[in-house]
């Protein structure tokens, strides 16, 4: 049963790619920027589109005989500096705990749970893999933990390769969803569990279980079993046991997503804090929650449908995302069809709105030739409510009819049939709320739409 | 209890106390009083007496429950150590292999016990293995019929063990050998006490294949039992009979504090 996993990249790419100077070596592989990029510290990916690398970063041979290798790069989106280091980390696929995944491809059963992933975490990055569930994310972190075997491509961690090895041999931090503490032994022997697997000395071991017990506050509850533990000291004792170990590189699979709402904000910070601590640790943090993601990472690999679809700073995907998905998944952006019509202005039926075009370096800086089709994004929260009678001469203007209101607290969701689209539009906290079936306004400003090729639109699925 | 009415809930404990008890619970207390009796003509035994009992200290009826025990630990033991390690290889199997296995291993609860003693008897009665007649041929023969059971309870037992136990051991550096023995089969443990309870319990009542096997000196108590019964000394048959009840009842209990120690959650 074990032949029909392996995936239509035939087994012979494999080595050939491993054999590569590519893969094999430094960093010039990674980024042909790398190196100014490092020394330009505060120099943003996307400031010199020319220069970035492109998503897949190796040009050779083998990879472009590979099929799969090629869609896959194809597919993603050509975000400058995707698959380079980001600027600011010196060399990571080197620096100890560095995460590398060279176009690897997982399938289960003849399926295909991750397509081509070409991802670099630097060492001492947080970085987070965001997406609905079944887009792969957590095949992605299982390759590197070890549990799945990649049908092709090549896991690396601190530039060595460890694709064939056994988990144990990985060096690995981990924490998983429902933490996996284990239930018969006390709270200070799980602890030091991967201490005594790993052998090492007997009267090393209590000092460095009382260190991760610490680091994570729950130095009073070592003796107690974890049964006995609320979810959240749960949490912090699966951490106290991944730390434990020392790893280059820890991976945390959804470890908030078990928690109620306001543990989940504690956690949050104190995870962020303890990566203070541990500034030379790689994290891999993968979730479905944008907040998380925003709030804790480096950058961001957002994937769907077991690809790749973008990465970034999470300001930049959050201010230019590069495709539709992105722009609606982090950040839950309207995407309204549009059609060009010339120097900066889009028209989207009757109303002309004025837009940057295609965003700030993404593709080709041109924006679309007039007439053409493309996708325009607009967060909730840009929209403004004015009366419907009011005519301003700068903002963009989009009139409709409110179908819903939904009171959120700090603010009012409203939903606006508009121009042929249903818009979703969070206002403050109004006083006197449109009640549906009343005529609106909604205005925007033109830096908080991304307009988007609608080629690259159409990997995005609706998300609510 | 799902019964909500008065009547509805009559109903039912009438029903439980005319079927159940009957079937299960009186033929038991029906074997006790037999045990204590010097004649039973009418409705009830007559004439109460121990000497069923003191006949059992005297005689060689202590070695046949000493030789019962001896057997059925042995046999549960090996049952356990075999049946938990197929189990165990078995998990990573698939499809067809794993139908092979299960279905191997199912085999002497499906062939009658009479045919696992004399198949045992045919194979086993010429050099080089040659156990016809030595004690190690009943053991085999109980091993064989039990080990089904301790195969059945680690297999369903490891179904339910949470993959992520083992996955976060082997991620913190445990090699899998040490992952078996720290975490696998300590999860395990309850699963593998109530397997050695029932692999116990069985082997301690095994009458038909021991019947084809047993040598003179090892001469288990289901098989005394059945003897006294068919010389027809049935009152010193059950009182055998009541003993043979009451130990295994006493391991059994035993067994289960441990497996209730061990259960973690």
């Amino acid at each position: 049963m074990s032949t029909p996993r392996r995936s239509t990249v035939t087994e012979k790419d494999t080595p050939a790619v491993g054999e590569t100077p590519a893969t094999a070596g430094g960093p010039a592989d990674a980024a042909p920027g790398a190196g100014s990029a490092a020394s330009a510290k505060a120099a943003e990916p996307d400031a010199a589109p020319g220069t970035g690398t492109t998503a897949a970063p190796t040009s050779t041979p083998a990879a472009a005989a590979a099929p799969a290798a090629v869609s896959a790069g194809a597919d993603v989106a050509h975000r400058p500096g995707t698959a380079a280091v980001p600027a600011g980390v010196a060399a990571g696929p080197d620096r100890p705990g560095g995460i590398r995944f060279d176009r690897v491809t997982v399938a289960y059963d003849g399926q295909t749970v991750l397509d081509g992933l070409d991802l670099t975490v630097g060492g001492g990055e947080v970085m987070a893999l965001l997406g609905p569930s079944g887009s792969g994310k957590t095949t992605a972190l299982r390759a590197v933990a070890g549990f799945v075997r990649p049908a092709a491509g090549r896991v690396l961690i601190g530039g060595r390769d460890v694709t064939d090895l056994p988990p144990y041999k990985r060096g690995i931090g981990m924490v998983v969803q429902q933490y996996a503490l284990f239930p018969h032994l006390r709270v200070d022997q799980n602890v030091a569990f991967g201490l005594k697997a790993q052998k090492v000395p007997r009267a090393e071991i209590p000092g460095r279980v009382a260190e991760a017990l610490e680091m994570t506050g729950m130095t009073g509850y070592a003796r107690r079993h974890p049964r006995e533990l609320s979810g959240g000291q749960q949490q912090r004792v699966a951490i106290a046991r991944a730390l434990a170990i020392r790893p280059g590189v820890l991976l945390l699979d959804e470890p908030l997503s078990a928690l109620d709402a306001q543990l989940r904000s504690g956690m949050l910070a104190e995870l962020a804090r303890l990566h203070r601590e541990l500034p030379d640790v790689s994290i891999l943090y993968v979730t479905h929650d944008q907040i998380e993601a925003l709030t804790l990472a480096d950058r961001i690999a957002v994937l769907d449908k077991a690809r790749l679809q973008d990465c970034g700073t999470p300001h930049d995907l959050y201010r230019h995302p590069r495709t539709a998905f992105t722009a609606s998944f982090v950040g839950n952006a309207n995407l309204l069809t549009v059609r060009a019509a010339g120097s900066g202005t889009v028209r989207l039926a009757d109303a002309t709105l004025r837009v940057t075009p295609y965003g700030d370096g993404g593709g080709n800086g041109d924006g679309p030739g007039e007439g053409a089709e493309a996708t325009l994004c607009v967060r909730p929260h840009a929209l403004r409510l004015t009366g419907p009678h009011q005519t301003p001469k700068e903002s963009n203007m989009l009139r409709g009819t409110v179908t819903d209101v939904q009171w959120r607290g700090h603010t009012h969701r409203l939903l606006v049939a508009a121009h042929g689209h249903e818009l979703r539009a969070d206002v403050g906290d109004l006083r006197q709320p449109p009640r549906p079936g009343d005529g609106i306004a909604l205005t925007f400003d033109a830096e908080d739409a991304v307009l988007l090729p609608a080629g690259l639109a159409a990997g995005g699925a609706g998300v609510g | 209890m799902l019964v909500h009415s008065r009547g509805g809930r009559w109903t039912a404990w009438t029903v439980f106390f005319l079927l159940f008890l009957p079937v299960f619970a009186l033929p038991f207390l029906v074997v006790l009083m037999a045990s204590f009796a010097t004649n039973w003509s009418g409705a009830f035994p007559s004439h109460p007496t121990l000497t069923h009992y003191q006949d059992i200290t005297k005689g060689d009826s202590l070695n046949a429950l000493t030789t019962s025990l001896w057997t059925a630990l042995a046999a549960s033991v090996l049952a356990l150590v075999v049946g938990g390690w197929a189990a165990l290889a078995a998990e990573r199997l698939r499809g067809r292999q794993r139908r092979l296995l299960d279905t191997l291993f199912m085999l002497p609860v499906a062939v009658p016990s009479v045919v696992v003693g004399l198949s045992l008897l045919v194979a086993f009665s010429k050099p080089p293995l040659l156990l016809n007649g030595t004690r190690e041929i009943v053991i085999l023969a109980h091993t064989v019929l039990v080990t089904a059971f301790a195969y059945q309870s680690v297999s369903a037992a490891l179904v339910r063990l949470d993959p992520a136990y083992e996955q976060s051991a082997a991620s913190l550096g445990a090699r899998p050998a040490y992952v078996l023995w720290r975490i696998r089969v300590p999860l395990l443990l309850p699963s593998l006490t109530a397997a050695a309870g029932l692999c116990f319990a069985l082997s301690m009542g095994e009458l038909s294949a021991t019947m084809m096997l047993y040598p003179p000196d090892w001469l288990p108590l289901p098989v005394q039992i059945y003897g006294a019964t068919n010389r027809g000394s049935l009152f010193t048959g059950a009182a055998l009979a009541v003993v043979l009840m009451v130990t295994t009842l006493i391991v059994l209990l035993g067994m289960g504090r441990i497996r209730t120690r061990a259960s973690y959650r």
